[in-house]
Formats: structure tokens, sequence, C-alpha cells
């Protein structure tokens, strides 16, 4: 058995022979690599002027899609957001 | 140390985008929450129940735990937690482990008040080093919405039709929380995230740095099986609480203490009223049932309080 | 056995007859003659649940059990071997319920021989004591990955008190070595996901590779079991031919009844009558070719079942046996016997009156009854 170095190689391709025993996959938060953001009807967007930094809506986030940025504001990850509005909610209230 | 909100924003996540639970979910915000709880260096085994969380976490060869994960089936996390925990225990002490793991399962309330109960049970009479977190959505939604023993009484799911004759699920909530702290273990704690995410970081971090078995019983909204907006699952939780549908309390060492105490209890109806399966209660003819689920959740206040000291 | 073996974890619950494995082993650990830490879980689906834990962290893990709790455990017993983890089982056999019946069949693993398990058979506790420290290096082969089942039968060989020449405990130590899992969830460098939903583009690949090492247990166990004889002295294959060579009429037989059988076909050989015997050892995977080649020159066979199958086909041995003669050994003449179940006694004179309805068909060529009840009441 080939060892597989990559969440890559493991594709539609792959042989039996190839793939990791058992269903193990050796990539922690290879999830990642899997886009959900074409998921979303509807987007959120960030009014720089209007945030305040007080980060109440990054734990929200069910995608892990609002990052804390180093200017003590937020920027969102369109790769994963699926547009649920949780955020756009909670910093309405 | 005291609680920093923006200081937890700097700690690495330890669950990432890319999973499939459904847009909205509160399950996923739960687990983010409860392993920001985490020391930064602290190696966690995270075991699941079968569930939404599992099924749509973990699609080979995508995983969103960033930690190591392990799923075996629906009713034995806890006893699959607790065969890691050993292994830990018997090679910390051969010298094998040169570092410190922390050892974490989660399961709906399907996997954990109902069919994984007795293997929660028997894991946490045990004494395993370890914390239990059920995240209860209060229905078998990754099946398609079927009553569990989690399910209030009244709520519609397609085991428990609301219809001309039955009013929904006959049967009240199992009290699961108060089932466990009479396990004596160290720690249980009720809590949903919430604000600033305070209440189930901290009881996350106690579950967590307790020596011995821990629970966390943690509302996490589905709205789908809800029938609600996914954009105001934070005010639900928050009506959950102010209403005193789901109080937030702990119990450390057998003592009750009440976390949050509302400052003027919300009517039961701001609960109702916005979920799509508790419709039903809201024609005419069935006033009573709004009456009877307000003197039931007053009733159960009224014994938190005086278990708590409050009263 | 066990204290030899010296595992990281032990997760069991008690069941009769296995329920002396954990009790007595559990006074190892109390007495620190061993550094396991011993689970005593509250079912053995959760028994089976916290070895796949244990395992799945590197740990080397063993349990026992029987009948109804390896019934419980059924579930977890595909997820085991699906899941690759070496775990190491005692399963000592009891009948299944309804009724309730606590003596010795083999329903309890039969029930079990597709789970992805590899089964051993074995005869007496000498050959158990054998099996089980094998055992621990066939399932942690690299090529193999897979739980592996030691059977040996309730009460009969269970609580039996029979001599037994047991190795020094440093050599099974050096013999069973060290446990090196290429995967582990302690292992905080690494970590890794595992018991992942698999989708239709990968669940046939997942299943295919596990059936390549199943196949690979067979290899695997030759070698060990070779390596296995010049400790111990003691050779094993994957069956045992006893006066097979030139036998004309030969039973097929797995656990103690074949020592009984051997002396049934001692007294027929006194007699002048060519009987012989295949024990059976190796049972998942199941050796057809060895075994096609072994019995190619009998007339006719019997193959006994310590369980009732229910196919109305005959027993779960049997049916394999009979498969991988079909198109090599036609001219053989098989037949099925079910015998014992529930624990009734099976002595000499009654696995005779099997070699004697084997000499009736092989000197007539002639199957009267197929599937056969050794002494049941009509």
């Amino acid at each position: 058995m080939s060892e597989i170095k990559k969440i890559e190689e493991v594709n539609e391709d792959i042989s039996w022979r190839d793939i990791t025993p058992g269903g193990i996959a050796p990539w922690a938060g290879g999830a990642e690599a899997f886009t959900t953001g074409d998921w979303r009807t509807m987007r959120p967007v960030l009014i720089e002027d209007k945030c305040t930094g007080c980060l109440l809506c990054w734990p929200t986030c069910p995608d892990t899609s609002i990052m804390p940025t180093d200017d003590g504001k937020i920027k969102y990850d369109y790769d994963h957001c699926k547009g649920c509005g949780i955020c756009v909610e909670t910093d309405r209230s | 140390m005291p609680y920093n909100f923006k200081k937890t924003a700097q700690k690495p996540e330890r669950f990432t985008g890319g999973h499939r639970m459904c847009a909205g979910c509160g399950a996923p915000v739960v687990v983010r929450t409860v392993l920001r709880a985490l020391k930064t260096e602290d190696h966690a085994v995270v075991a699941n129940a079968t569930g939404c969380l599992e099924v749509s976490s973990s699609i080979y060869p995508y995983s969103a735990w960033k930690d190591s994960y392990i799923h075996s089936a629906f009713e034995n996390a806890a006893a699959t937690v607790s065969g890691a925990e050993a292994a830990y225990v018997s090679l910390k002490k051969q010298g094998k482990i040169p570092y410190d793991a922390k050892f974490i399962a989660f399961g709906g309330d399907g996997g954990t008040y109902d069919i994984g109960f007795q293997s929660l049970s028997g894991a946490m009479e045990r004494g395993h080093d370890m914390v239990y977190v059920c995240y209860d959505n209060e229905a078998y939604m990754n099946t398609g919405i079927q009553r569990s023993s989690s399910t209030p009484k009244f709520a519609d799911t397609t085991t428990s039709p609301a219809g001309s004759v039955i009013p929904g699920k006959l049967q009240y909530k199992k009290d699961l929380t108060k089932i466990m702290a009479a396990h004596g273990i160290p720690y249980v704690g009720q809590s949903a995230p919430m604000k600033n995410f305070r209440d189930l970081y901290e009881k996350s971090e106690k579950a967590i740095y307790t020596q011995g078995p821990a629970f966390l019983n943690v509302l996490a909204p589905c709205p789908r099986g809800w029938r609600y907006d996914t954009a105001i699952m934070m005010e639900l939780i928050e009506i959950a609480v102010d209403t005193c549908v789901w109080p937030l309390y702990e119990v450390v060492n057998g003592e009750y203490h009440l976390s949050y105490k509302p400052k003027n209890k919300r009517p039961v109806e701001d609960w109702l009223k916005p979920q799509g399966r508790f419709k039903h209660m809201f024609i005419p003819q069935n006033r009573h049932l709004i009456d009877e689920f307000q003197a039931y959740v007053d009733k159960e206040w009224d014994n938190l309080l005086k278990l708590c000291g409050e009263k | 056995m066990l204290r030899q073996i010296d595992p990281d974890v032990v997760a069991a619950f008690p069941i009769t007859p296995s329920t002396e494995v954990p009790q007595y082993f559990s006074q190892f650990v109390a007495n620190g003659q061993v550094r396991t830490e011993f689970v005593a879980v509250e079912s053995e689906h959760s028994a089976m649940s916290a070895c796949i834990g244990a395992e799945a962290a590197g740990a080397r893990t063993m349990t026992a059990t029987s009948s109804q709790g390896l019934a419980l455990m059924w579930e977890m017993l595909y997820i085991a071997a699906s899941m690759r983890l070496p775990i190491v089982m005692t399963t000592v056999n009891r009948a299944l319920s309804a009724p309730i019946n606590i003596h010795n069949d083999h329903s309890d693993a039969m029930g079990a021989r597709d789970s992805g398990w590899v089964q051993i058979y074995n005869e007496n506790n000498q050959e158990a004591y054998d099996s089980l420290i094998m055992a621990i290096r066939v399932a942690e082969h690299a090529d193999v990955q897979l739980p592996v089942m030691i059977c040996y039968d309730g009460f009969i060989t269970s609580h039996s008190v029979e001599n037994i020449m047991l190795l020094e405990d440093d050599l099974v130590k050096s013999f069973v070595g060290e446990y090196k899992p290429q995967y582990s969830l302690l292992d905080k460098e690494h970590p890794v996901s595992m018991g992942m939903f698999d989708l239709p583009a990968f669940y046939f690949e997942h299943k295919r590779q596990q059936a390549e090492a199943i196949k690979n247990a067979k290899q695997v166990l030759i070698d060990v079991q070779n390596e296995f004889a010049k400790i111990s002295g003691r050779q094993y294959g994957l069956f045992e031919e006893y006066k097979l060579d030139d036998a004309d009429i030969a039973i097929v037989i797995a656990n103690s009844t074949a020592g009984t059988a051997k002396d049934t076909v001692d007294m027929l050989r006194e007699q002048g009558v060519k009987a012989g015997l295949l024990k059976i050892r190796l049972f998942r995977p199941f050796p057809a070719d060895e075994i096609v080649k072994a019995l190619s020159h009998v007339k006719a066979v019997a193959v006994m079942d310590k369980a009732e199958g229910f196919s109305a086909a005959g027993g779960p041995i049997f049916v394999d046996v009979r498969s991988a003669m079909y198109g090599k050994a036609d001219g053989i003449k098989v037949i099925n016997y079910i015998y014992g179940l529930g624990g009734r006694d099976v002595g000499v004179y009654d696995v005779k009156r099997v070699y004697d309805h084997l000499q009736t068909i092989a000197d007539s060529g002639q199957i009267d009854n197929l599937y056969n009840y050794l002494g049941i009441r009509e």
C-alpha cells in the first residue's frame, strides 16, 4: 500500500490499493479545501466605516467564515460562508 | 483568569469551514466555542456520535476537525472516547505520551438522551477524565426531524405530527441535565452560545479542566427542524434563556448554581411564536396548550431556583 | 496468557462462560502484575466501543466475550474490522438465546463470521493459549491490520483443567513485541480523523482494500506459526489433518469435539476403517484451496457444524467447504451434520455413527440424506 501524502490525491481516480486504510483521514482540518461558498444565496458585506470591531459576529458563524483581522475588524471567508445571515442579524442588534 | 472575549478571538480555530452542515446550523457554533476553551498547547481527542454533526463534518477525505477525531457509531460516543482515555492513561503511565491530551465527546440529543444514554451513563460512572457535550436541537434532525425524548411537549415533528386530534408530541422533554447531575460527577453545565459567549466558554473550560467526568448540555438551534429564519438564531437563543425555557446553570460537585436570572422573565409565546414547530399552538382553540407550556416552564424554573438556593 | 501479553487496555463485561477471563485478569491489574488499564464497561456494546477507542488511540487492546455478549457487540465488530483496528478477542463459544442456554455451541462466533474479523478455532487450552499469543502478531501485521477472534468451546475447554506448556514471560513479551501503530488519535504531531463518512466514490475501494487485508491474513498466519514453532516446538497449520493422508472417509470439524473425533478415528483405524479428520483452525479467511487439496483423495466427507445456520441449505462450515470443492473435487460426496447444539454431549460413539453413515455413502456412491442432525430425538 503506497502512502498518500496530499488530500488532493484522494479523488475519484484513486485505486483501492492507494486509498487510506479504514477511511482514515490524516489531514486534520482538510475540510478547508472543500468550498461551500456556492451554497450562498445572500451575501454578507462588511461596511468598513460602521464596523466597530466589537467581534460579536465572529463566534456566531457556523462556518468559521468570519475572521478577526489585524486592524481589529473582521473579514469574510466567502469560500465557506453559506449566507445564513446570523452575523448580519447579530450586528443589527 | 477573567473572561476576555477579544483574547479568545486570538486563539486558533479548531473546527474549520468547509463542513456541510446546513446554513445557519447551531451545532458548529457550539463546537467552535467548546474547542476554543482548550488550552492552545493541549491535544484533543474528539469522539462524535452519528448525527448531523458527524456526517457533515467528516465526509471522507475532508475533516473539519483540527484535533484527532473518531466516530464509530450512534449510541457509543461516550464509550468510544472512554477507551481512548484509557489508552492515554495506560500509555502515559508507560512514559509513551509526553504531553497532555483532553477527551471530548459530541452527540446530538438523539445520540445522548436516547440511544447513547446507557453508554453515557456508564462512562460518567466509571470516572474517565472526559467531557461529554450534548448539542441539543431537540429532535432527530439528521434523519429528518423525528421526535426524541428531548423534543419539547407539543412540538410538531415527523413522528409526533400535530394533527386534528393530537397536538404534536404528548410527552414533556426529558430533563437530562439533572439526570447527569444525579450521577454525582464533578461538573455538569447547561449552557447556550449567546451574547459574548462567556457562559458557554467558561463552562467548557471548567468541564474540560475539571479532573474526572463532566457533562455539558448546550442548546443548538436547528432552523430546518424548528422552522425559523436562519438569521435570528442568536436572538432565539436569548429568548430561550429569558423565557426560562432553557435556563443556564451548573452543578459543581453536587451544588447547583444559577448562571443567569432574567430581569424580566418573558412569556413562553415569545419562544413558541417564531418557530414553525409550535405553529398549531396558536390557533385560538389551542390556547390551553400555551397555558400548559407556560405552567410547566414556571414549575421547572421554580424548582431550579430552589435547587440553586435562589428561593 | 493475557498477563503475559500485558496489553495496554482491556475493556470487558462479564458473561458466562467468558467471565473468568476479565475476572482473573482484573486481579492481575489489582496486584500490579500488568500495566493494563482495565475498563469495566456497562455492556458488551460499550466493551467493543471502548476497545475501538483504545486501539484507535494506539493502545494494544484485548477483550473477551461469549454468546449474547458477542451478539450485542455485533454492530461494533463490523466497525472494528472496517476501521482496521487490530483488537484481539477471545470468544468463548456458547449457544445463542432463545431459549437461553449457557452451554457450548458455535452459533455465536459463526454468526460473526462475515464481520471482517480473522477467526481462529481451537481444540483445547494449549492451542487457545498459543493462538492468542500469535493473534497479536497476525492482527497488528502491516499487511493485515484487522481484529482477530480466538474461539474455543465454553466450559468444555474454558473450564477444563488441563496441563499446558506455558512459555516464559520474557519469551512471550519479545514474541509479541511493541505495538507501533501507523496512526493514533494520541499522536499530537499528526492528528487524524477516523471513522469518517464515505460516499459511493470511496466506500467500495475501502471494502476492496479490506478484503485484500483479510486475504493477506492467511500467509501472515503461516509465517507467524512457523516463527512460533521455533520458540515453542509446537507447529500449527491453517488446519490440522489427523490420519487424513490415506483416508477414504473423513469429517471436517472445529474446536473441542475434534478431540473426541480423533478417538473415534483411532478406534475405527483399529477396526481397519480408513477414517480421517480435518480440524478447522483458520476459518476467516477461509483457506479454501488448501482444504480442497487436503480432502481431494477421500470418497466421502461429513462437514460437522455446531451451529444451525437456518439457511435450510446446511450449516456455515458445510456451505463453505462444499462451495470450495465445487468444480475442483466433484466426485467426492459431501454431507452435513449439525451436532451438539446448546451443549448436547457428543461422544466417541456418536461420531462413529457419522463415519458409519459416510462408509455407506462411500460404498454405494449415493447420498441418502444431505443434511443430518446428530443424536436428535425424532
